[in-house]
C-alpha cells in the first residue's frame, strides 16, 4: 500500500513498459490511468551529462486534466536548489499555464521514460531549459490548435494565459475543456514548436516562489525519513570501522536482548576498494523503533578484521602528498616552456597549498526505506540525488530485473553529492529482503561523519616566474589528492582528467610558459565529489597565487587578472591538454570559455564592492574570480575585527554569468548559501583519520559554520544575459574561499596556505 | 522497561508506552508518526530537533520521555492551526528554505524567542539561533524573517 504523500505520483506499479513511445493509443491508456485527463508525454533530445544525446522518451509529463488542474512533473531531484520549482515552472510559463494553480508531482527513478534524473554536476537548468520549453510549446501549440478548431477560427489568433486559450475577439476556453479534442490530435514535431519571445515570459527571469516553501515552514514536507509504511522496522547498522574491514564475527546476544529489537542481520561489503555504489561491511539491527535499534547497535559486539586501510593516517598522508609534489609529475597541460622560463625569470615565487578531507555533513542524514514484497519486486522512498544509479543498484544488489525496482524520490535535506550514492539505498533493500517486511535504515551523524564518500584532502605547489619587466611568464601547478575513481578501483593513482578540468588545467590566464603536473595518491576511505568538487582546492591555491603574485608586481589584484585574461577571446587548450578536457560534459564549441565573460563579472563586482576606493580606505577586502560549471563568477568579501576579536564577515559581493538567469531568487540563494557553505570549508570543517578510522563523531568535531560567524551582506548581481543557462548549485563556492583567504591577508598581513585557517 | 507516559502535545492527550530514555524526538516520530520534527545529530548540536516544553525551545533528541513531566508539547504541526504564525508567514514571504529540513527546528527556536523577546535586535537575533544548524545557508533569510515576524 501506498502512503498518502501528496507529492507522489500514484501509478499501477510494477512491469511498465520499457521504453514509452508517446503513439496516441499509448496516450489515450496513460491518460486513463492517470485522471482521465490529458497527458502529454513528449520524446525530444538532448545532450547528456557527457555530451551523448540521450533520448528524453518523455522527459515531460504534462498532465490537464478536464477540471482545468495541470499537473506537471519534476524529474529532479530537490536537495535544495529549487529545481522541483523551476523546471516545471519553465513549462508553466511556455504553455501559458496558471502557475499559482500548477501541481507538481516527483517522479520516480525512470531513465527510460525522463531522461537523466542524476541531479548533480549544476546541469539541470543547463540540459533541460530547452526541453522544457518545447514541452510547453508542444502543449501550447496543441491548444491552441485544438480551441481554433472548435471555434472554426484562424490559429495565429489564438494564445494562452492562465490556463486558457484566448481569441482576439475576446473569447475564451479553458485548457480542461479542450482535453477531450487534444486526446483526437497528432503531437506536432518539435522543428514546428515556435517558443515565445522572451519578453513575453512571466516567470521565466523573475523571483519565482518555491513550491513547497509553506510545507517546508509548516513541517509537512517529506523526507527520506518521513515515509511510514505498514508493519515498518528500523534499522540501524556499525559499520566497518576501516574502510574495507570485515567482520569475523560477532556476539548479538545482548543487543538481541533490547527490548523491541528483533533481528540482527550481517551486510556484506565490498572490501577494498569499497566501490562507489556498494554498502560497507556491517552489522545491522532491526527493531519496533529508532531508539531501540540504535540502542541495539551499541550492545553488537563484533570482531573485525581492519584490513589494509588500519595503519593509516591522513595526516602523514599529507605531509608525503606535499612532499611527491617537489619532484616532476605527470604533465597534463603544457603550453611554452616553463623550464626556460625559470631561467630567464627576474623573480621565482614557489607556494605549497594544503586542503583537508571534507564531509558532507547534510543536516538529514542518509536514510532509505525499502520494502522487498517477494516475487522478486521491490519498492523504494529515499532521497536519492540518482534515483537511476539507486534502481539500479538495487536490481543489482537483489539479483532482480530493474523494471522490477520503483523508486520514489522524496525531498532530500540536502545533498551536494553525498547522495548521489545509493550504499545507503541498498543497505535498506537488503535488509527489507532479510526482514520480510518493510524497512528504513536510519544513519546518525556519527553514522554519516565516520562512513561517508569524502571531498579528498590535497596537496597543491604553485611555481611561477615574473619577466624582467614583471609580468607574470610562468606557471606550473602541481596537484595531489587521491581520485574519486580510487574508491571504485585501486589502480586509479592520479586525479582524472575531469577532476583536472576543474579549476586547474582550464588555467584560463595569458601565461606564455605553463605546466601543469599531477601526482600520485592512494585513497584509504571512500572519496566522492562534494559541492564544486576539485574545484574547491584549485581554486583556493590558484586564486590565492595569483593575488600574490599581483602583490609581487605591485598591481592591483582586480586590475592584474583582468590583465592576465587579455583580449576577449574563446579559449580551446588547443594542443595543449594531455587527455581529455571535459568542459563539464559539454562541448567547448557549444560552450565555449569565454574570457570576455571572467573578465565582465571582475568588472561587475569590482564596481559593486566600490573595490577601488574601499581598498584604498585600508578595508580588509578580498577578491577571485572563477569559472566553474559554465557559470562564471567573481567574488568580493569583506572582513574585519568584532568588538571581542571574533572575526566577522560583514558583506560579500558577488557577479554572476550564468546566463539566462531563469529564477532569479533561486540564483540568489544558491550564492547566499554557497557563501555560507564556502565559509565552513574555509575556517571550520575537517575530516582527519587516523588508524584508518574518521576522528570526528559529530557537529562538535565537525564544525559548520553558525549564525553569528556566518557571512552578514551578500550582494549577487546577476549579469543580464541571453547566453545559455547554466547551474548555480556549485560555482558560488570556488571563488569565495580564496576572496576570504585574500581578505585574511589584508586584515592580518599573513597568507594562508591551508585550510581550514582558524580566526 | 516499558513504562505508561500521558502527554499533551500541541494540545491534544496522547498515551505512549515507552522506555524511560527514550528521546522525545523517537517518541514524537516513530511512536506518534509525527514527522514534522527533525533528526539531524541526536546530540543537541544542530537544533533540527526543537520543539516547546511550556513555551521554551528544547532539544528532543536530547530529553528523554521520562523528563518531560506534565509540561505542555508544541510540535512544529501544532505551532499554528492554518500554517500562519507570523513567522511562517515570514518565512514563506523571504522564501527562507532551501532544501527546508532545518527549517522546523528553525521556526520552533525562534518562536520560543519571540515568546520570550517581542522585539530582539539582529545580535539577539543571532545569539538565540546559534543552536540550529543550516548547511544549506539560509541564515540570514531566517533573521529577515524573524525581524518581519517580530514587527507583525
Ligand atoms: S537532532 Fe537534536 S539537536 Fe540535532
Ligand atoms: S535549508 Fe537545508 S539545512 Fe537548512
Amino acid at each position: 500500500m501506498l502512503p498518502k504523500l501528496p507529492f507522489f505520483k500514484t501509478k499501477e506499479p510494477k512491469n511498465q513498459s520499457k521504453v514509452f513511445i508517446p503513439s496516441r493509443r499509448e496516450f489515450l491508456k496513460i491518460s486513463s490511468l492517470v485522471t482521465g485527463g490529458f497527458v502529454m508525454g513528449i520524446n525530444f533530445q538532448c545532450a547528456g551529462p557527457k555530451g551523448e544525446v540521450i533520448t528524453f522518451a518523455p522527459n515531460v509529463y504534462i498532465n490537464i486534466s478536464s477540471d482545468n488542474v495541470i499537473t506537471l512533473i519534476a524529474h529532479r531531484s530537490e536537495m535544495g536548489t529549487g529545481i522541483r520549482t523551476t523546471l516545471p515552472m519553465i513549462v508553466a510559463d511556455e504553455m501559458g499555464a496558471e502557475w499559482s494553480k500548477v501541481k507538481i508531482a516527483q517522479a520516480e527513478g525512470d531513465e527510460e521514460k525522463y531522461g537523466d534524473q542524476n541531479t548533480d554536476g549544476s546541469y539541470s537548468i543547463r540540459m533541460f531549459y530547452e526541453p522544457m520549453r518545447l514541452a510547453g510549446g508542444t502543449a501550447r501549440q496543441m491548444l491552441q490548435a485544438a480551441a481554433a478548431a472548435k471555434w472554426g477560427v484562424d490559429v495565429s489568433e489564438c494564445s494562452t494565459e492562465n490556463s486558457q486559450v484566448l481569441h482576439s475577439s475576446g473569447k475564451k476556453i479553458k485548457f480542461g475543456d479542450l482535453v477531450a479534442d487534444m486526446g483526437k490530435m497528432e503531437i506536432p514535431k518539435p522543428e514546428s514548436i515556435t517558443l515565445k519571445e522572451f519578453s513575453s515570459y512571466k516567470l521565466i527571469g523573475k523571483d519565482v516562489m518555491i513550491y513547497d516553501a509553506k510545507d517546508m515552514s509548516t513541517g509537512k514536507a517529506i523526507y527520506g525519513a518521513d515515509v511510514d509504511l505498514p508493519n515498518m522496522q528500523i534499522a540501524v547498522i556499525r559499520r566497518s570501522p576501516v574502510v574495507g574491514a570485515k567482520v569475523i564475527s560477532f556476539n548479538d546476544e545482548k543487543a538481541m536482548a533490547i527490548p523491541g529489537v528483533n533481528r540482527v542481520v550481517k551486510i556484506e561489503g565490498a572490501g577494498n576498494p569499497p566501490g562507489l555504489d556498494k554498502p560497507l561491511e556491517g552489522v545491522a539491527v532491526i527493531a519496533d523503533n529508532t531508539w531501540a535499534a540504535m540502542k541495539g547497535r551499541d550492545a553488537l559486539e563484533i570482531e573485525w578484521d581492519l584490513g589494509e586501510n588500519q595503519t593509516y593516517s591522513s595526516s602523514k598522508q599529507l605531509e608525503e602528498m606535499l612532499k611527491s609534489t617537489t619532484g616532476d609529475g605527470k604533465l597534463r597541460r603544457e603550453r611554452g616552456d616553463f623550464k626556460a622560463a625559470q631561467r630567464n625569470a627576474g623573480k621565482r615565487i614557489e607556494r605549497t597549498y594544503l586542503a583537508p578531507f571534507y564531509a558532507h555533513a547534510t543536516i538529514e542524514p542518509p536514510a532509505a526505506i525499502a520494502h522487498y514484497q517477494g516475487d522478486g519486486i521491490c519498492e523504494i522512498w529515499a532521497p536519492t540525488q540518482h534515483p537511476q544509479w539507486a534502481r539500479q543498484a538495487v536490481a543489482d544488489a537483489l539479483n532482480i530485473d530493474l523494471y522490477n525496482v520503483t523508486v520514489n524520490v522524496t525531498l532530500l535535506g540536502g545533498g551536494f553529492g553525498r547522495k548521489s550514492k545509493p550504499d545507503f539505498v541498498v543497505e535498506a533493500a537488503l535488509l527489507s529482503k532479510a526482514a520480510k517486511s518493510p524497512v528504513r535504515v536510519q544513519w546518525t551523524r556519527e553514522d554519516d561523519l565516520h562512513h561517508d564518500f569524502l571531498h579528498a584532502q590535497s596537496a597543491q605547489r604553485i611555481k611561477a616566474t615574473l619577466d624582467k619587466n614583471g609580468n607574470l611568464s610562468g606557471w606550473n601547478h602541481h596537484t595531489v589528492f587521491p581520485a574519486i575513481g580510487a574508491t571504485a578501483s585501486a589502480t586509479e593513482l592520479h586525479p582524472s582528467d575531469g577532476e583536472l578540468g576543474l579549476g586547474c588545467i582550464d588555467f584560463p590566464f595569458d601565461v606564455p610558459n605553463i605546466r601543469i603536473e599531477s601526482h600520485e595518491s592512494k585513497a584509504h576511505t571512500r572519496i566522492g565529489w562534494l559541492r564544486s568538487v576539485s574545484n574547491i582546492h584549485h581554486s583556493f591555491a590558484t586564486n590565492c597565487m595569483l593575488d600574490e603574485l599581483a602583490e609581487a608586481k605591485g598591481e592591483d589584484p582586480v586590475d592584474f587578472l583582468s590583465g592576465l585574461l587579455g583580449e576577449d577571446k574563446n579559449l580551446n587548450f588547443e594542443g595543449e591538454i594531455k587527455g581529455q578536457f571535459g568542459n563539464y560534459g559539454e562541448s567547448i564549441e557549444k560552450f565555449p570559455l569565454n574570457t570576455g565573460r571572467l573578465k565582465r563579472v571582475i568588472e561587475i563586482v569590482a564596481k559593486e564592492a566600490n573595490w577601488k576606493n574601499a581598498v584604498a580606505e585600508g578595508k580588509a577586502m578580498g577578491f577571485a574570480a572563477h569559472k566553474s560549471f559554465l557559470t562564471y563568477v567573481a567574488c568580493i568579501v569583506r572582513v574585519e575585527k568584532g568588538a571581542d576579536g571574533k572575526l566577522l564577515i560583514p558583506e560579500v559581493f558577488y557577479a554572476v554569468d550564468c546566463g539566462i538567469g531563469v529564477n532569479t531568487d533561486r540564483i540568489r540563494s544558491q550564492f547566499e548559501g554557497g557563501a555560507q557553505f564556502a565559509t565552513s570549508l574555509a575556517m571550520t570543517s575537517a575530516i582527519t583519520l587516523e588508524n584508518g578510522k574518521v576522528q570526528q563523531n559529530n557537529f562538535d568535531g565537525y564544525e559548520i559554520i553558525r549564525m553569528p560567524q556566518s557571512p552578514k551582506k551578500i550582494h549577487v548581481h546577476i549579469v543580464e544575459s541571453m547566453e545559455k543557462p547554466t547551474g548555480v548549485g556549485e560555482p558560488p563556492v570556488p571563488p569565495y574561499i580564496a576572496a576570504l583567504c585574500n581578505a585574511m591577508y589584508k586584515l592580518t598581513g599573513e597568507r594562508i596556505y591551508q585550510l581550514p585557517f582558524k580566526a | 522497561m516499558d513504562n505508561k507516559y500521558t502527554l499533551t502535545i500541541n494540545g491534544k492527550k496522547q498515551e505512549v508506552t515507552a522506555p524511560e530514555d527514550m528521546p522525545l524526538l523517537w517518541v514524537i516520530r516513530d511512536l506518534l508518526s509525527m514527522k514534522g520534527t527533525k533528526f539531524g545529530c541526536g546530540q543537541a548540536l544542530c537544533g533540527a530537533c526543537t520543539v516547546h516544553l511550556d513555551d521554551k525551545a528544547v532539544r528532543s533528541c536530547s530529553m528523554p520521555i521520562s523528563a518531560v513531566g506534565n509540561k505542555k508539547i508544541t510540535t512544529i504541526e501544532g505551532l499554528s492551526k492554518e500554517g500562519d504564525h507570523p513567522l511562517q508567514k515570514a518565512w514563506v514571504e523571504h522564501v527562507v528554505p532551501q532544501c527546508g529540513y532545518c527549517q522546523s527546528g528553525q521556526i520552533m527556536q525562534a518562536a520560543a524567542l519571540l515568546k520570550e523577546n517581542r522585539t530582539p535586535s539582529g545580535s539577539e537575533i543571532e545569539a538565540a539561533m546559534a543552536g540550529n544548524l543550516c548547511r544549506c545557508g539560509t541564515y540570514n533569510r531566517i533573521k529577515e524573517a524573524i525581524l518581519t515576524a517580530s514587527k507583525s
